[in-house]
């Protein structure tokens, strides 16, 4: 059965990782993977908690070398967590802290001394072997799993390696979480398949960003999304200096982008993809705005639908995404946003559906539905809020946003909530254009709408 | 804004004022569709209280550092803390603001 290591790092006594600016060998993290392994509880899948990405970097090679599946679901609200349950009874967590919200067997990870001795070898995760699965919200209120396999996981980071031409001497933070797509790929595989070093933290506020970042030896690299760095460049008047910066999530403006390339001192690249796909473009924003693939991945078009197939991609997936081929420059393209019904707010995706579905799925609520307010001009990194409309007589808002919050992630919470005595549906049940549902309500709320 | 508050002082009357600056902060910063006094002092502000989520807690702080003088940091202090309630990040602001 072929077999692809865990970590490339050339030798035991190589940096895998910062703590508190100490280097963590390649050595010392084997063993604590070797221990964690036998210590966990016996189910085959995990929800890793671990907030610091060190440790969420052993649990994870740890359910690896034992054969455990890692859930990536999208959010941890109660609902998603029981679907998790229902999905594989056999789930737990691995928490690094004594407080969780997460309503599931537990194990609490703790470091682990530096009691035990030998020299590791480096494990061999089997090509085939589902590493992960990763989930989509689907319309129907139920996620959907996505199987990443470790052939094609380390596939992907590879190329991407390559691409951002990071290698061993690199040490990177990340401001993003590991227990979703890009965090998972760019700021811990990314750096086991290419012989780099992780910080252990996600720093959240600008200070600590800075901090962790000026932690690092050079060359050293900053992972980050569009929300992140603009809180960054808005709050920070001196910047440590970086190597490279990566963005994803969402498209950045090339204003952000030329202001973070010029406070850094080094390029920012931007990476694309999805869920579904793992990542498939680059582009460096301040030289254009076209997108450029992966050497082996290929985007075919079929009418209004894309496929992406090729290298690290098993089957082809449709992309959810409006894109435009530049004919003159193969493997080049533009991107024009998501389809309508799907949004992207703060970096985190979800669709229409999906939230409409959960939203009518609530006792006491006749009818509703999500709106996307129209873009206003304002720049891209700028937060839009989504705005309901609900027909529910029986039910207080308060009431209402407890049971949205208990099945959908807090960012996609309305705001307003709008109560109202029915939606204006058409004879076969269709709401008018969200702009002039919209446009009529604010006439309404002029004559004294309760909000 | 206001600039009455004196960062001398720790009477009750000036947390009370900080209070409410920080207060109409959050509101004006986020776009809220309340005024600042109904935001209960000791409810949570995120969750099932006011509501904030993580993009709200960043705009709160970008806010608060400059109006302030002093950056939040999560190694330092418990982030979950300083956010339970708008006494408590009153409290955290009267004790580490610069001005």
């Amino acid at each position: 059965m072929p077999t692809l290591p865990l970590l490339v790092h050339g030798h035991l006594d190589a940096t895998v990782a910062w703590r508190g600016g100490v280097a963590i060998s390649v050595g010392q993290f084997l063993r604590e993977v070797e221990s964690l392994a036998a210590q966990l509880p016996p189910g085959r899948h995990v929800l890793n908690l671990c907030g610091n990405r060190y440790r969420f970097m052993v649990a994870l090679a740890a359910c690896l070398v034992s054969g455990r599946v890692s859930l990536l679901p999208p959010n941890h609200t109660a609902e998603m967590v029981r679907q998790m349950q229902r999905l594989a009874p056999d789930v737990f967590c691995i928490r690094d802290q004594d407080a969780c919200d997460v309503d599931l067997p537990g194990f609490r990870f703790q470091d682990a001394g530096t009691q035990a001795s030998g020299a590791p070898s480096i494990p061999q995760i089997p090509h085939d072997q589902v590493a992960a699965l990763v989930f989509t919200s689907g319309s129907t209120g139920e996620p959907t799993p996505h199987r990443k396999r470790w052939g094609s996981l380390v596939r992907n980071v590879q190329a991407e390696a390559a691409r951002l031409s990071i290698g061993p001497a690199h040490a990177l933070v990340g401001t993003v979480p590991a227990q979703h797509m890009y965090g998972l790929e760019t700021t811990v595989l990314l750096p086991l398949q290419c012989g780099a070093a992780l910080h252990e933290g996600n720093p959240f506020y600008p200070d600590d960003i800075c901090t962790a970042l000026g932690q690092l030896p050079r060359p050293r690299v900053l992972a980050t999304s569009p929300f992140h760095l603009r809180a960054l460049l808005a709050a920070q008047d001196v910047l440590p200096a970086a190597d490279l910066v990566l963005s994803a999530t969402a498209p950045l403006s090339a204003q952000l982008a030329a202001e973070a390339e010029r406070r850094f001192g080094c390029p920012l690249l931007e990476i694309y993809g999805c869920t579904e796909t793992g990542q498939l473009a680059t582009r460096r924003t301040t030289a254009g705005a076209a997108w450029q693939t992966f050497p082996d991945i290929r985007l075919r078009h079929e009418g209004e639908t894309v496929w992406a197939e090729g290298g690290h991609i098993d089957a082809p997936i449709r992309l959810n995404d409006v894109i435009e081929p530049i004919a003159s420059r193969p493997g080049h393209f533009l991107l024009h946003g998501r389809h309508a019904d799907l949004v992207n707010i703060a970096g985190k995706r979800t669709s229409l559906a999906y939230l409409n579905y959960q939203l009518n799925a609530i006792p006491g609520v006749e009818d509703g539905v999500f709106l996307l307010p129209p873009d206003d001009a304002e720049a891209l990194e700028s937060v839009r809020r989504l705005v309901a409309l609900v027909v529910a007589p029986r039910l207080t808002p308060a009431a209402l946003m407890h049971a949205l919050r208990e099945c959908i992630d807090p960012i996609f919470l309305p705001r307003p909530l709008l109560f109202v005595d029915a939606l204006p549906r058409n004879a076969t049940g269709k709401l008018p254009h969200p702009q002039a549902l919209l446009a009529s309500l604010r006439a309404h709320s002029a004559q004294g709408l309760q909000a | 804004m206001s600039e009455s508050v004196s960062t001398e002082s720790n009477s009750p009357e000036s947390q009370h004022a900080l209070q409410g600056e920080i207060a109409a902060l959050i509101v004006a910063a986020l776009n809220l569709e309340i005024s600042p006094e109904d935001i209960q002092p000791d409810a949570p502000l995120y969750g099932d209280g006011l509501g904030l989520d993580s993009i709200d807690i960043l705009e709160v702080a970008l806010v608060v550092s400059k109006q302030f003088g002093f950056s939040l940091r999560a190694d330092s202090a418990d982030n979950t803390r300083i956010f339970s309630s708008l006494t408590e990040l009153t409290r955290h602001v009267a004790a580490n603001r610069t001005k």
